[in-house]
């Protein structure tokens, strides 16, 4: 039953070949029985899920149960739940327990899905390995030895392994679609815009964007269908119409003409990784699928561009974790300044701490103009590149990560972890949705693809995604100690 | 050496919504700490704001009063410092594009010519708490009931040269915001409030001096004694060879004194960007207009129209139109009279002396509009005389009575018009003072006045004067 797919979960509830309670507690006790090495979770919220999973099973018998009703799910420990811890996998918010559900929750609360628990991540979201957890590291379930990415680390792990059918995860700078690369899973991130981030805890605002992690295009479409949307409760989240993402997955990707940006293959792309998405381009080849080379020119500059943007606002974002109202707070202060030096310098890691210097002193009298207004011109270039691309192409392939999950601890110098996401970035920065999906192995580690769409086009996306996914078999792979 | 004084002033006024800037929370005064203030104003982990229309639509008009350039696309800002009445550690205003741009208005000086008084921007923002140190023993408590009260922020060019100036720049804009209706203008709750930055220079020098920036002022009285302070505490450290220092200060009503706040080195750097939470505000030449359309008549045009149409004084319609319930009251009763001079010389007389006296303004005042017209009518059908219709006003100001004829019923003061009553008195008040007569007709006629009092007082002021005057002069002559 862990194996299974949303979509196939869905249709077994539905024909009642089992309950969403017995589904639960599946998942319940693999939890249980194999979190210990992978450490995915932060809070497991079992009586929730079980008092959730009744009254799923109860709307499934009176018929009035909606395709996602009795799923269960987890939710990164970024998403605000009314009544359960959200952490932010910081020592900041360590019991913090929000007196609201972010819409993303209320959303899927609505929907009838079951809430497993709370995945570890980053520390707010600020990493690409899921080492800077004050609640400890993720292990890969492909190579233990390794991270999972970051920073919905603990999502990606979790659905790799069958901890749990789906996750929602957050993707700032390719927090989504860089682990569900690492784990071989399918990550979606939605345009800027198109879900909401009322109560999804902020890290750089004008990049966050939620998203889905899960083990096939189709079950990311399923949970979009919900998740879209105009939310009043965001004033930058997009008044477009929403589709019905199921529906167009079907559609043939004959004629369809793909995009190769040519500084996603350059130096730096790990060979064997290259010859998988090269494989990967020849399936979508023999279904029909044009492939033009094109040029996104200010690919170089997106790392540099994003490491001014996202410090910038996190700076600023994180300045609410004082210590007066609510979270962390130093013991015995001996005033004010004291109160704000010790609840920040003991509350937050070191990840955190440097973001938050580096954006304070890009925003500083002198510097604002040579840094964050700089930025900001470089983001519109980049725009622009995706802008023009969009005009020859339909989509845009790539390599989602330059290289295979690492090792722990491996890349201790933070400029080394940063690029990382050299591909991923500049999707943020311009606002783009995006999708990771598995295309390979290298030694048993995954490799991902990334297609990039235009704004809102999700739809697009998803269908081009599962068009590789039903004539291959890569995102069915699972993890041998996790079968 | 001669200086000249040089004031600009920032006004904060809170906008009239029901409900904050950027939530549903009520803006209501005087609740329970912090039972007015949800989730967003907390600072909660990952909530978001969204702009309260209202407080747009209210930004434009005061715009579109002061006849400024209003921005077609202005931008929240992050002010970021460190405050524990801050919730979020920032605060949420605007900076490099305000909604509202350069204007001016108009005040009056003291010798009744106008002043024109530039305004440089408006801008939106939020409001903080309000730290509580008394009842706290070695603690500060916090209430954020206040936290993301909208607030407009008006800044003026360096353009006052006085004291007076200043003070009358500021009740100028207390009585456009009440006007235009977007701000009760209450001073005691905070919803009025200002800062004013003062510097000295020698006469005749372009350049400015350095200013110091004095802190929250929220009262007409404390701004002129504040400033006077001030330019008084400068003038001696210049006199004497000294230099200003740039910095902030806090006015101490109590001691009437100012005194350092914080100085320029150890100022904020408020790291200001533009808020990723918030869309820019766009605002369309039809919305502007049709805002345009729905602007009330304002103070300069109704004092022009009540000298045009009232034929009063400049100085007597700027008095009665500097809020909008004075004007109110005044066309109420004019309407009533239809005498535009004695409804004028009695509001501007004694009911403005009676809410001075009392410190009322003239919504509370025990006699409205439609009770002073009654008193006004008995004066000009000659019920009562001018000096009567004050004991008439006393007694109704202290609540004997509803109705000027209920009170001159009840006390009897009703004017004495009959000829031959009339003439009784005069004709005792001739015999029993044959002195006063004899030298009267002897050329001594500054007498007259003696008589007409005599008679008066005989009458307890009721005899009608016109028949009083023209009975003696019978008489006598």
């Amino acid at each position: 039953m862990h194996k299974k797919t949303v979509a196939e979960l869905s249709a077994g509830l539905k024909a009642k070949e089992f309950s969403s309670e017995e589904l639960t507690q599946v998942f319940l006790q693999r939890i249980a029985d194999l979190d210990k090495e992978l450490n995915t979770y932060i809070t497991v919220t079992e009586e929730q899920a079980i008092y959730q999973a009744k009254k799923a099973d109860k709307k499934i018998a009176e018929n009035t149960a909606g395709t996602l009703t009795g799923i269960p799910l987890a939710q990164k420990d970024i998403f605000c739940t009314q009544g359960v811890k959200t952490t932010c996998g910081s020592k900041m918010l360590e019991n913090f327990v929000a007196p609201y559900d972010a819409t993303t929750v209320t959303q899927f609360n609505n929907a009838g899905m079951v809430l497993l628990g709370k995945t570890n991540m980053d520390e707010f979201a600020m990493g690409s390995s899921n080492e800077s957890s004050y609640f400890g590291a993720v292990s890969n379930p492909w190579d233990l030895a390794t991270v999972p990415g970051g920073s919905s680390g603990g999502s990606a792990a979790a659905v790799a392994a069958c901890l749990a059918p789906v996750a929602t995860g957050t993707d700032t700078g390719g927090s989504i679609r860089q682990p569900a690369a690492f784990c071989g899973i399918t990550g979606l991130k939605p345009t800027y815009g198109r879900v909401s981030r009322y109560g999804m805890i902020a890290f750089a605002s004008s990049l966050d964007q939620g998203g889905i992690m899960a083990r096939s295009a189709e079950d990311c479409a399923m949970l979009l269908n919900t998740m879209a949307g105009f939310d009043e409760k965001d004033s930058t989240s997009a008044k477009i119409a929403t589709e019905n993402y199921s529906q167009s997955l079907h559609s043939k990707v004959e004629g369809l003409k793909i995009g190769l940006p040519q500084e996603y293959f350059a130096e730096g792309l790990d060979a064997q990784v290259g010859q998988c998405i090269e494989a990967a381009i020849k399936e979508y080849e023999k279904m029909g699928a044009k492939i033009i080379e094109l040029s996104l020119e200010n690919t170089s500059l997106a790392v540099p561009t994003y490491y001014i943007v996202a410090p910038a606002e996190c700076s600023s974002n994180l300045s609410r974790f004082d210590g007066v109202r609510y979270g962390y707070r130093c013991q015995d202060p001996k005033d004010l300044t004291d109160l704000y030096l010790r609840s920040r310098g003991e509350g937050f890691g070191d990840e955190v701490k440097r973001r938050i210097l580096i954006g304070t002193y890009a925003l500083s009298a002198g510097y604002y103009d040579a840094y964050y207004l700089k930025a900001q011109k470089l983001r519109q270039l980049i725009s622009n590149d995706f802008t023009q691309a969009f005009k020859q192409v339909d989509v845009l392939i790539g390599p989602t990560t330059p290289d295979v999950a690492f090792k722990k601890g491996e890349k201790s110098d933070p400029v080394s972890m940063y690029l990382s996401d050299i591909y991923t970035i500049a999707v943020n920065l311009a606002g783009l949705p995006a999708i990771s999906i598995p295309v390979g192995r290298i030694k048993n580690k995954p490799v991902g693809l990334q297609l990039i769409g235009n704004y809102f086009n999700e739809a697009k996306l998803l269908n081009i995604a599962h068009q590789y996914q039903t004539i291959t078999d890569w995102h069915r792979g699972i993890p041998e100690k996790f079968q | 050496m001669e200086w000249e004084v040089v004031i600009g002033l920032e006004i904060h006024t809170q906008l009239a919504t029901k409900s904050k800037i950027f939530s549903g929370a009520s803006t209501t005064y005087g609740a329970e700490p912090n039972t007015q203030a949800c989730a967003i104003d907390l600072g909660m982990p990952g909530v978001l704001p969204v702009l309260n229309k209202d407080v747009v639509n209210m930004a434009v008009c005061f715009g579109l009063a002061i006849d400024a350039e209003i921005a077609p696309y202005s931008v929240f800002a992050r002010k970021n410092y460190f405050y524990p009445d801050l919730p979020k550690g920032y605060q949420i205003s605007q900076f490099e594009l305000p909604i509202v741009g350069l204007g001016h208005i108009f005040i009056e000086q003291e010798d009744g010519s106008k002043k024109r008084i530039g305004i440089t921007r408006a801008h939106l923002e939020e409001d903080a708490g309000k730290s509580l140190h008394e009842d706290f023993h070695g603690k500060t408590g916090i209430d954020l009931n206040r936290a993301g009260t909208p607030l407009l922020e008006i800044v003026s060019e360096p353009d006052m040269r006085s004291t007076a100036e200043a003070v009358a720049y500021m009740k100028k804009i207390h009585s456009l915001v009440r006007y235009l209706g977007i701000s009760d203008g209450n001073m005691q709750e905070g919803s009025f409030r200002c800062d004013a930055n003062i510097s000295l220079r020698p006469k005749g020098q372009e350049e400015l001096g350095t200013r110091t920036e004095l802190k929250n002022i929220n009262s007409f009285r404390f701004i002129e004694k504040a400033i006077n302070y001030e330019i008084e505490r400068q003038m001696d450290i210049l006199e004497t060879g000294g230099v200003i220092t740039q910095e902030t200060r806090l006015y101490d009503a109590n001691k009437n004194e100012t005194r350092p706040m914080r100085s320029k080195e150890e100022a904020n750097d408020y790291r200001y960007f533009p808020d990723p939470d918030l869309l820019p505000v766009e605002i369309t030449d039809e919305c502007k207009e049709k805002i345009r359309q729905s602007l009330p008549e304002l103070p300069d045009a109704k004092q022009q129209r009540f000298v045009n149409e009232y034929q009063l004084s400049d100085s007597d319609a700027n008095a009665l139109t500097l809020n909008k319930e004075t004007a109110n009251y005044y066309e109420t009763v004019t309407k009533k009279i239809k005498d535009p001079k004695l409804s004028a010389n009695w509001i501007l007389g004694e009911v403005s002396a009676y809410l001075n006296k009392e410190n009322k303004s003239i919504t509370t005042a025990p006699i409205q509009a439609e009770m002073l017209a009654g008193i006004l009518q008995r004066i000009k059908d000659n019920t009562i005389s001018g000096k009567i219709a004050k004991e008439v006003f006393d007694a109704m100001w202290k609540g004997e009575g509803n109705t000027a004829d209920a009170i001159i019923d009840k006390k009897g003061l009703k004017q004495i018009t009959d000829n031959s009553a009339i003439e009784g008195i005069v004709d005792t008040i001739i015999t029993d003072n044959p002195n006063e007569v004899a030298a009267y007709q002897g050329g001594k006629k500054k007498l007259f006045g003696f008589f007409v009092g005599q008679v008066m007082k005989a009458s307890k002021g009721k005899a009608n004067p016109a028949q009083v005057n023209a009975l003696l002069k019978q008489k006598l002559d």
